[in-house]
């Protein structure tokens, strides 16, 4: 024993200085091969051409607060398209000098959603506090009461909107699509042929058709001076195409379960909604999470589509600015500008998604 | 095939039935709501466009504003609704909207087989070309071959391509959407000549970084009146939007201005006092406020100061009068006596 401890560390030998360190992760990841060199070394031609010049044009060079006509003497991005026009972009046709309402209902609902989207924090505070919260959003955006000038919801617009028509449009979609997909599995034919009808109809047509037959051809069809808002019909249309969808992806995840669960819970004596509910949907759903958050990214990018309808969301209200002779010339600058919200938007869904897929995960 | 049936007689009904309601008179629905509803552009700057705060500013929402002062004596009784090439004939039949004031070109068979009745027009215009000076093109006649940006789905498009095939030119088509992509695409030089209203080139022109480099050609090639629209049937209506254009016209023919109108409303002129109701009479036969063409000058403004503040030489677009110039100064503004 005390002779093993006493023993001489043996001199270590150190590997090669290149197999290790910064030199080693370069040789293993980037020119392990001479095809992997080729393309790094592509790779890096690439690189070098584009970002030192969208560098230059997009920061060196670059206008931040400028007049038009400063812009349009200079090389670089003119980002002063977006303080001039930030409040129209966000906000389109609300009253000027109310616009702090719209603001404080995003916020609102930005905290509310960041909130939720921990699940320590479901309870059912939570919900109380959800009811609160849409109340208080739809006082801010409506008015007429507590001395706030009552606002049309035509004059709504930009950000607000677009959230509210994903949004909304996402939490309606995805219980009336789960609903959908347990008609298309059940053993009643009348519920069933009508949900597969419904399904196959909606999928197979396109969005922008669904738009303009709410926008367009239904107005025709109700009686003289009698209209239904026009986002309250774009938002039905934006449901109705995304429930199907999505009703068709729960039913991939309910064909997935093994016939065992369903006869499990049978011999436990459940019956169809406690076997639904407490076994079949929680598994089922878990599975589908993936494909599911990625028809909630598209169908979010989707309600971009009621700028057809004239309706003013972000990319409507971004592109009326682009109708300026003055800005004209600056649309890619206004346009990263709209991807970057869109990005981030999108990025949220699918990071918290990846997070749900984590603390679901049970290894089955 | 009994449902199709079934739901096909429900649907004539229907259409019957809001056939007969239109008839109803658009004027006595409008002062019961308080305000009126025009369907207007959105998109088009100097004709109509919200500015930076939302506010609505053009000539076609200058003039819808007009009908609403000729009714309400007040420029914001009047709700815009932003309507696309697509869905503004649809807007006004179905009755979401009670004008149609979106620089629509007055056409055969818009008034006839769309159930529309066009008003007096609101601006002459037509379709011209504009290209780089270093193509060294002086008449559109040259443009044989050439790569043509134009934007889709209007007119414009049908226009260039008669305009090349009836004079035995060939063209290529460059089809954008939108109209900031077209100019860069053509400022890009990736067609040799834009065409499009010869309302816009001008505002076109002047995005480009050098505007003196390109021209415009001096061929018109297509007719495009643009006048405010109403549904077909309801003449008082019509009557009323009809006259509010052609006030603001006959005031400048007048001399009457915002800024004199007060001045004028003790001119000695029958044809003043008429015109502006200090003689009764016109405001009762269209069933309006004696004072309604006083109250447009006073709150819109006669045609020249509505032109010039929206699309006239000191805006971006830097419009001369041309076609749109009074009858007197060689155009076509030409109002009917007040009488």
């Amino acid at each position: 024993m005390n002779a093993e401890i006493e023993r001489q560390p043996e001199e270590e030998i150190k590997p090669p200085v290149a197999s290790v360190g910064v030199i080693g992760w370069i040789r293993a990841n980037l020119f392990s091969s001479w095809f992997n060199s080729i393309l790094t070394l592509i790779t890096l031609y690439v690189l070098w051409k584009t970002v030192p010049p969208f560098f230059r044009w997009a920061v060196i060079d670059s206008n931040w607060f400028s007049t038009a006509e400063v812009c349009r003497g200079s090389e670089g991005a003119c980002w002063s398209i977006i303080p001039a026009n930030i409040r129209f972009i966000l906000f389109g046709f609300f009253p000027y000098e109310s616009q702090w309402r719209p603001l404080v209902a995003m916020i609102l609902l930005v905290a509310l959603l960041f909130y939720s989207r921990d699940r320590k924090h479901w309870k059912k505070s939570l919900a109380y506090a959800w009811v609160i919260g849409l109340v208080v959003m739809g006082l801010l955006m409506k008015g007429g009461i507590l001395g706030l000038a009552s606002v049309e919801t035509t004059q709504w617009g930009g950000l607000p909107l677009t959230l509210m028509l994903s949004v909304f449009g996402l939490t309606a979609a995805y219980p009336l699509g789960v609903i959908l997909a347990l008609g298309r599995q059940s053993k009643m034919p009348a519920v069933k042929t009508l949900c597969i009808i419904y399904i196959e109809m909606i999928r197979g047509v396109p969005l922008i058709t669904l738009l303009f037959m709410s926008s367009v051809v239904f107005p025709l069809f109700l009686p003289e001076g009698m209209t239904v808002n026009v986002i309250l019909r774009a938002q039905a249309a934006i449901i109705m195409f995304t429930a199907a969808y999505i009703a068709e992806v729960v039913r991939g995840g309910l064909q997935g379960m093994s016939k065992g669960q369903y006869e499990a819970a049978e011999s436990m004596g459940l019956n169809y909604y406690q076997t639904m509910r407490l076994v079949i949907l929680p598994q089922a759903l878990k599975i589908v999470i993936p494909p599911t958050v990625s028809q909630l990214i598209s169908a979010l990018k989707d309600t971009s589509l009621v700028v057809i309808i004239a309706l003013y969301d972000l990319l409507k209200t971004t592109q009326s600015v682009l109708s300026d002779p003055a800005w004209m010339a600056f649309s890619s600058e206004a346009y990263i500008f709209v991807a970057l919200i869109y990005f981030l938007c999108c990025y949220f869904m699918s990071s918290y998604s990846r997070r749900l897929e984590k603390e679901l995960d049970t290894g089955l | 095939m009994k449902l199709f049936k079934t739901s096909a007689v429900f649907l004539a009904l229907l259409l019957i039935f809001t056939a007969s309601v239109a008839l109803a008179g658009t004027l006595e629905d409008v002062r019961a709501k308080g305000f009126i509803q025009a369907g207007v552009n959105g998109d088009l700057f100097g004709f109509g466009k919200p500015d930076e705060k939302g506010v609505w500013r053009g000539l076609d929402v200058d003039t819808a504003r007009a009908i609403a002062v000729a009714i309400f004596n007040d420029p914001n009784a009047v709700k815009f609704t932003p309507l696309t090439a697509k869905t503004r004939f649809t807007a006004l039949q179905s009755g979401e909207i009670d004008v149609l004031t979106r620089n629509c070109t007055q056409t055969l068979g818009r008034d006839t087989a769309l159930g529309l009745d066009f008003c007096q027009v609101n601006y002459y215009d037509g379709q011209g070309f504009l290209v780089p000076k270093k193509l060294g093109v002086k008449s559109a006649k040259e443009l044989d071959g050439a790569a043509v940006c134009v934007l889709p789905g209007t007119t414009t498009e049908l226009n260039v391509a008669d305009f090349f095939r009836s004079n035995g030119m060939k063209m290529k088509p460059v089809v954008i959407e939108n109209t900031a992509e077209l100019a860069k695409a053509f400022f890009a030089g990736r067609c040799d000549c834009l065409t499009s209203d010869a309302s816009q080139l001008a505002g076109t022109r002047a995005v480009a970084a050098n505007p003196k480099d390109y021209i415009i050609l001096p061929e018109i090639i297509s007719k495009e009146p643009l006048a405010p629209a109403v549904r077909h049937g309801d003449n008082q209506w019509k009557d009323i939007v009809n006259y509010s254009v052609l006030a603001m016209i006959n005031a400048e023919e007048l001399g009457i201005t915002s800024k004199n109108v007060d001045k004028m409303l003790k001119s000695k002129d029958p044809k003043i006092k008429r015109f502006l109701g200090v003689t009764a009479g016109n405001g009762k036969a269209l069933g309006l406020d004696e004072k309604f063409a006083y109250n447009i000058i006073k709150k819109i403004g006669n045609y020249g100061e509505v032109f010039e503040r929206n699309v006239g030489v000191n805006t971006p677009l830097g419009i001369e009068r041309g076609l749109n110039a009074l009858w007197t100064d060689g155009g076509l503004m030409y109002s009917p006596p007040f009488k």
